[in-house]
């Protein structure tokens, strides 16, 4: 079985930018993926590759074993895009868009298929509205339709949520979830690095066009470090046998490293023992934001 | 069946949902100019023996009409879709180089015909015309249409705004076509701007086409088909091979 997306020593110069120094990368069929990085690492860079949208300098890319160069045609049949920017073309509707994005793949007799497009997406209603009239969010659920309408086997959503109200991007993930289930390959990129932890089984981070972490997000967070147990005592004062497990403490508020639950039983019976009541309590833990600021400090540069 | 067919038929529906501007406008333009012009000269010129002077003015209108409308399909589509960024719909499909050029290609093709025979319909309203080889009208039409579409593909792909556009509509296209025997035949002008005439295109395509009406022209229609054609079919390739590049559209 072919890797849905495989890079391989891929660079990308532009004239006074190195975009890409260097990529390898396999997402595997079936995978949900995020690629993460800050603006200007190369992710959008990365996609534009993929789909054909701009060339490699250097490396080869594929997508379900086609050459995204010498194979394009079929390279592309295989992806499903949703641009970053918010594009349409204001002398269609909504279901022109959708018919002429499917005849271009050599699809007729799509309609339903673009009708359930339509429904999943919340569009239902809009079909014959022109893409002029409709709202920010409306035109970006198109795009996303426009993206699925050939049924990709890989879909590339590059930043797909960034100004997109909160219905909107859950009805979205909840449609990505899905077509992930039904088999279909998810590479993301997004800012919301919360959405990408939610989401995504495995984690690219770029920087200055270099992958600087890969793993699965869980032994991301996990190797990230511990939990932390956030406390406000009254009176001030942590009992001594508390005190190896002191992080830091400002008044009367204590952080304490907690690396098993298990352990958070006789922390509250210590302090009962001691006279000393917990006023207010939190449970910490790293999120994938941690680990990204993390990653990106000690990639230096 | 391939994509091909769907994207022409985008192409010509663009053009088709706004036709005031892309058709009627312009047959417009040409029916002032035949009015005006025939009205000040119909008494004073007769460039062929029996050939009134709005008769002689129709076939260059018809062929200005084609080439500029042929010129501004093509280009105006390209640059509008460049500049609002959904030319990605048309980049992200699978489409072979020769597939989106015979795409934006015949329709520019279309649209300059369409006009052209707008142009006539409406002419034929004010003046007869003689129609002595309708093969050699057709020959022309399609042939000079093509290179004027293609044309306009490449202004299109090189511009980087509308600014960049209209340079080429006002410096290239616009003196090309004026001075071509439009409104004149070379034989009335001195023999330097004779000479330099013969350098235009455009003129060719002109006179073969009135040859098409009137089985009279300055030079012979086989000549200026030789000219023609194959700068409609190195046009093409050139188009095709800059596609292939993938120059600024695949940057």
């Amino acid at each position: 079985m072919p890797a849905a997306i495989r890079a391989r020593g891929l660079e990308k110069r532009f004239k006074s930018v190195h975009a890409l120094r260097g990529i390898d990368l396999d997402i595997e069929q079936g995978e949900f993926f995020a690629l993460l990085g800050p603006n200007g690492a190369g992710k959008t860079t990365f996609i534009s590759i993929l789909a054909g949208l701009t060339r490699a300098t250097a490396g080869r890319a594929e997508v379900m074993g086609h050459d995204v160069a010498r194979d394009y045609r079929e390279a592309r049949r295989q992806l499903g895009v949703v641009p970053q920017e918010l594009v349409f073309d204001p002398f269609f509707t909504v279901r022109e868009s959708l018919c002429f994005q499917s005849g271009y793949f050599g699809l007729r007799r799509n309609d339903a298929w673009i009708d359930e497009l339509l429904l999943h997406l919340g569009l239902a209603d809009k079909a014959d509205t022109n893409m002029r009239r409709l709202s920010g969010g409306m035109k970006r659920r198109v795009l996303v339709a426009q993206a699925l309408v050939h049924r990709p086997p890989v879909i590339v959503l590059d930043e797909p949520t960034a100004g997109v109200d909160v219905e909107l991007r859950q009805s979205l993930w909840a449609f990505v979830r899905r077509l992930n289930r039904e088999g279909h390959t998810i590479l993301l990129t997004t800012h919301y690095l919360e959405e990408a932890e939610a989401l995504c089984e495995r984690v690219a981070m770029l920087k200055e066009g270099r992958v600087v972490a890969l793993d699965r997000t869980a032994d991301l967070l996990g190797a990230a470090g511990e939990r932390r147990l956030e406390l406000k005592l009254a009176p001030a004062r942590l009992p001594a046998s508390l005190e190896g497990r002191l992080v830091a403490c400002s008044g009367d508020r204590y952080c304490l490293a907690l690396p098993d639950y298990a352990e958070l039983e006789s922390i509250l019976a210590t302090l009962r023992q001691a006279d000393v009541t917990v006023e207010e309590m939190a449970l910490t833990q790293a999120d994938l934001e941690d680990v990204f600021v993390r990653v990106m400090r000690e990639a230096g540069g | 069946m391939s994509g091909f067919r769907m994207l022409l038929h985008k192409e010509i529906l663009r053009f088709w949902k706004v036709m005031l501007q892309t058709v009627a406008a312009p047959v417009l333009t040409a029916l002032l100019y035949l009015l005006i012009f025939s009205h000040v000269l119909e008494a004073h010129v007769e460039v062929y023996p029996g050939v009134g002077y709005s008769a002689f003015l129709m076939p260059g209108l018809i062929m200005m009409s084609v080439l500029q409308n042929a010129f501004a399909n093509s280009s105006s589509s390209l640059i509008q879709s460049k500049i609002t960024g959904n030319i990605v719909f048309v980049l992200l499909p699978p489409f072979s180089h020769l597939e989106f050029l015979l795409a934006y290609l015949l329709a520019a093709m279309a649209r300059g015909l369409l006009v052209g025979l707008g142009v006539a319909a409406v002419g034929l309203l004010f003046t007869d015309l003689p129609l002595a080889h309708p093969a050699w009208l057709l020959a022309y039409a399609l042939s000079a249409s093509a290179v004027f579409g293609c044309i306009g593909i490449f202004a299109g792909i090189w511009a980087d705004k509308f600014d960049h556009l209209a340079g080429v509509q006002n410096f290239v296209i616009m003196p090309l076509t004026f001075l071509s025997g439009v409104f004149y035949s070379i034989h009335s002008l001195p023999p330097f701007w004779q000479a330099v005439s013969h350098l235009n295109p455009v003129f060719y395509m002109i006179d073969g086409f009135r040859y098409g009406f009137f089985g009279v022209s300055d030079v012979s229609p086989w000549l200026g088909m030789a000219i023609v054609l194959p700068s409609a079919a190195l046009l093409t390739l050139a188009a095709w091979l800059l596609l292939r590049s993938g120059y600024k559209l695949r940057h």
